[in-house]
């Protein structure tokens, strides 16, 4: 087999890999910019007030910071679970190319207001259509990729890129879809409830499908290699693949609880959204019980530190979702802070620490080196995120419990005990450690940056990894 | 309260929910039945990328009872809220009907407080320090998003804690406000060109006391009467409440003062609205809400007849 000579494409992995940085941080900027003008309103300055620069920040940190996550470890995993080199470098390098023009075209329109409305598919038609082209490309490569592997069996992280691949590719054509009426503006094909549901049905799995499988496929390679010991249960990856990717799909009409929506709807969505707590857990179980029998790991390497504790956020976090996803707890914490809170426990402390683990793990081998510039740095920024994420968490609980408290108190005569003005004086303080702990992650970002160019200038880009031979007994 | 066009898509719904709640179990139970064959390796025998490989060991007890149960939980909830198309559940719950229950309890409640204000004449309830206080918390409610949490208004939203009315004082004319909202217009006059207009603002301006050029305001004057401007302002500019032409006299400005904001009024006209609260609020709460309004000291009837 000569072709088992060739080399893997880290080429394209590295750019993705350096962009995830550096759009982690630009999008964890305008998060923080965005708390601070909630504390202090005069930030709010001419057209970069909180309104367009909010749809900036989630767009930056999901599909700029988590995109190139995605892009970067999905290329790299692919590649070495199927024993072979990426499918067409060139298209590879489109996606890489296109995907930056997306964001860096978000980062102008938003600001300007240009806009669909709609939440996490706020970018508009012309836009859009890079967006599917630009994904109909990492199809064709990551599948490519697949159908010529050297090995019999699919590793389990690639089942959920690939269903993230597809779901994503499906969410977006559908809930995007728009009649445009000038380059720049556009109305969405669906109306009334219809268009909410849609957008919710996108919404919700945006979170299940980009947010979730595709960091469980990242979990899945990175979690065992760097912990050295095999996936814990073949078994329980099975079931909650299939169960994960079949619920998330009902679970969206959560978000319109008490609406015009069909209370038959909101049923559904609440139902299936209880039942997606085992598949979600079986995630969390399969990653921390692959520790078992190593567990002495966690003390002195902080890679590990950031893929076991984001596991833990991830449980947390599911457990929140379908709590809240239930009729009367979320007639308390619907349109309070403490949405934002869950959000960010997933965003923060799922999505970001996982990613940030698997960076580090991938930069020394794509520079060559055996470890980050410093080891210590990684553990300054893990302890520091961390802090960083309890801290936006647990006052954005308290923020939205208060809230939805206040919102619904009322006196003997029948009339609110709170006007809303009063709610918001009361959420200063919770907004302010919000700001703090925002500051506290980004600044851990900023101590990645300065480990990786550090760690980039020691090294060498590296373009000649000989494929590996698949093992004997699996060929 | 049916939400399906036909009977297709509501048993489409059924039995997609159905068979999709009971797959989750079917899936779970299959796979908890596959034991790993005895004698086998520990691991499936699969090896990716030099390390990766997967050990075969069941599906923890525990979390497949969390699984079950939630389907479990999923079947009993069909049965008994509405969640298979059009079936409303045995126990018969809507989210209209929760609403319309607790309101209708919350009403219940306030009744005998609300008949007790409804029975207390306006005067009386102003002066009546609980009746006040509830129709502060009403306007603190409803009221404050557009005329202020300290009801002094704002750039075209009225201050209602002064003595000025612009579609009357009186306690009659205050209910009658909030209960059927008003419609105030002002039609554009750019049509008098701006040297006509430049003249009217002056004059406007004169009429509170204000600076103004005396050149323009003597052909300002002329302007007002042969323009129509006193046809509801009246001829010494002090208004109509019947109409809501606001009083020009008093120092006190919906939209300011300033010459070019007076010119733009005058020019483009101005379109204003107070919106109904009959409907959605009752007369009660009106009626505790007007009394607010009459306490807030200004109560005195207009003199911008």
């Amino acid at each position: 087999m000569s072709e088992t000579q060739s080399t893997y494409n880290y080429k394209v992995v590295r750019q993705f890999a350096v962009m995830t940085v550096i759009w982690g941080i630009v999008g964890m900027l305008v998060g923080v910019i965005i708390a601070a003008q909630l504390v202090w309103p005069d930030l709010n300055l001419g057209f970069l007030h909180f309104g367009r620069l909010r749809p900036l920040h989630t767009n930056a940190v999901i599909f700029a910071f988590g995109g190139s996550a995605l892009f970067a470890t999905s290329y790299y995993v692919v590649q070495r679970t199927c024993h072979t080199r990426l499918l067409w470098d060139g298209l590879a390098a489109f996606t890489f190319w296109g995907w930056q023009a997306v964001i860096v075209l978000a980062a102008i329109t938003l600001p300007l207001g240009i806009t669909q409305g709609k939440e996490y598919a706020e970018l508009e038609w012309p836009i859009d259509i890079l967006i599917t082209l630009v994904w109909v490309a990492y199809a064709v490569v990551f599948f490519g990729t697949i159908a010529k592997r050297k090995v019999t069996h699919i590793y389990v992280a690639n089942w959920f890129y690939g269903g993230f691949i597809l779901a994503v590719a499906l969410l977006h054509v559908v809930n995007s879809a728009a009649i445009p009426v000038s380059l720049t503006k556009s109305y969405s094909a669906y109306a009334g409830v219809q268009d909410a549901m849609v957008q919710w049905w996108y919404g919700h799995n945006a979170v299940g499908f980009f947010l979730t499988a595709g960091f469980l496929g990242m979990m899945y390679y990175f979690v065992p290699k760097q912990a050295g010991r095999p996936v814990y249960s073949y078994r329980l990856s099975v079931v909650h693949f299939w169960a994960l990717i079949f619920t998330y799909m009902w679970a969206g009409p959560h978000h319109l609880h008490y609406t015009a929506l069909p209370d038959w709807t909101q049923s559904v969505g609440m139902l299936f959204s209880l039942i997606l707590l085992a598949p979600s857990w079986g995630g969390m179980i399969n990653g921390v019980m692959t520790l078992s029998g190593a567990w002495h790991k966690l003390r002195d390497d902080p890679i590990l530190k950031f893929l076991i504790t984001s596991l833990s956020f991830y449980g947390m976090s599911t457990f929140e979702g379908p709590m809240m996803a239930i009729k009367t707890v979320n007639a308390l914490s619907h349109y309070t802070d403490w949405t934002v809170g869950h959000v960010h426990s997933g965003a923060l402390g799922w999505v970001a620490m996982i990613s940030i683990g698997s960076i580090y793990y991938l930069l020394p081998r794509l520079y060559g080196k055996p470890e980050m510039f410093s080891v210590r740095l990684i553990t300054v920024h893990f302890w520091v995120a961390t802090i960083g994420v309890v801290l936006y968490i647990a006052s954005m609980w308290i923020a939205g419990v208060m809230q939805g408290l206040m919102w619904r108190a009322v006196n003997a005569d029948g009339t609110l005990t709170y006007s809303f003005v009063e709610s918001v004086k009361a959420s200063y303080p919770f907004w302010a450690i919000r700001f703090v702990g925002g500051v506290l992650f980004l600044s851990g970002m900023l101590i990645m940056a300065y480990n990786m160019v550090k760690t980039i200038a020691g090294g060498r880009s590296v373009d000649d990894a000989l494929v590996l031979q698949p093992a004997a007994n699996h060929a | 309260m049916n939400d399906f066009v036909n009977q297709f898509w509501n048993w489409y719904v059924i039995l997609l929910v159905l068979v999709s709640i009971i797959a989750c179990g079917v899936l779970l139970w299959s796979q908890s039945k596959v034991a790993p064959a005895a004698g086998t390796a520990d691991t499936t025998g699969h090896v990716w990328d030099e390390t990766l490989e997967e050990y075969n060991n069941p599906l923890p007890k525990w979390w497949m009872w969390l699984f079950h149960i939630t389907v479990i939980f999923s079947l009993v909830y069909c049965v008994l809220y509405p969640t298979l198309g059009s079936f409303q559940g045995v126990l018969g719950w809507s989210s209209d009907g929760q609403y319309a229950k607790e309101v209708a309890k919350a009403d219940a409640e306030t009744k005998p407080l609300y008949d007790k204000y409804l029975a207390m004449d306006l005067p009386t309830l102003a002066a009546d320090k609980e009746g006040v206080e509830t129709g502060k918390r009403l306007y603190l409610t409803y009221c404050m998003q557009c005329h202020g949490a300290d009801a002094r208004g704002s750039k075209g939203f009225p201050n209602l804690a002064d003595s000025d009315w612009q579609w009357g004082g009186e306690p009659a004319e205050i209910v009658e406000t909030i209960s059927n909202g008003r419609m105030g217009v002002m039609p554009a006059h750019a049509q008098l060109g701006a040297e006509t207009i430049k003249d009217l603002a002056n004059y406007v301006r004169s009429l509170s006391g204000l600076p103004a050029d005396s050149l323009r305001v003597a052909k300002g004057q002329e302007a007002f009467n042969s323009a129509g401007c006193s046809g509801c302002h009246g001829p010494d500019a002090k208004g109509m409440t019947a109409l809501g032409a606001p009083n020009l006299t008093d120092k006190i400005w919906l939209y300011g003062g300033s010459e070019a904001t007076i010119i733009e009024t005058i020019t483009k006209g101005r379109n204003n609205q107070m919106p109904a609260w009959k409907e959605f609020l009752g007369e009660a709460k009106v009626h505790a809400l007007a009394a607010y309004v009459l306490s807030l000291g200004a109560g005195e009837s207009s003199n911008n007849k």
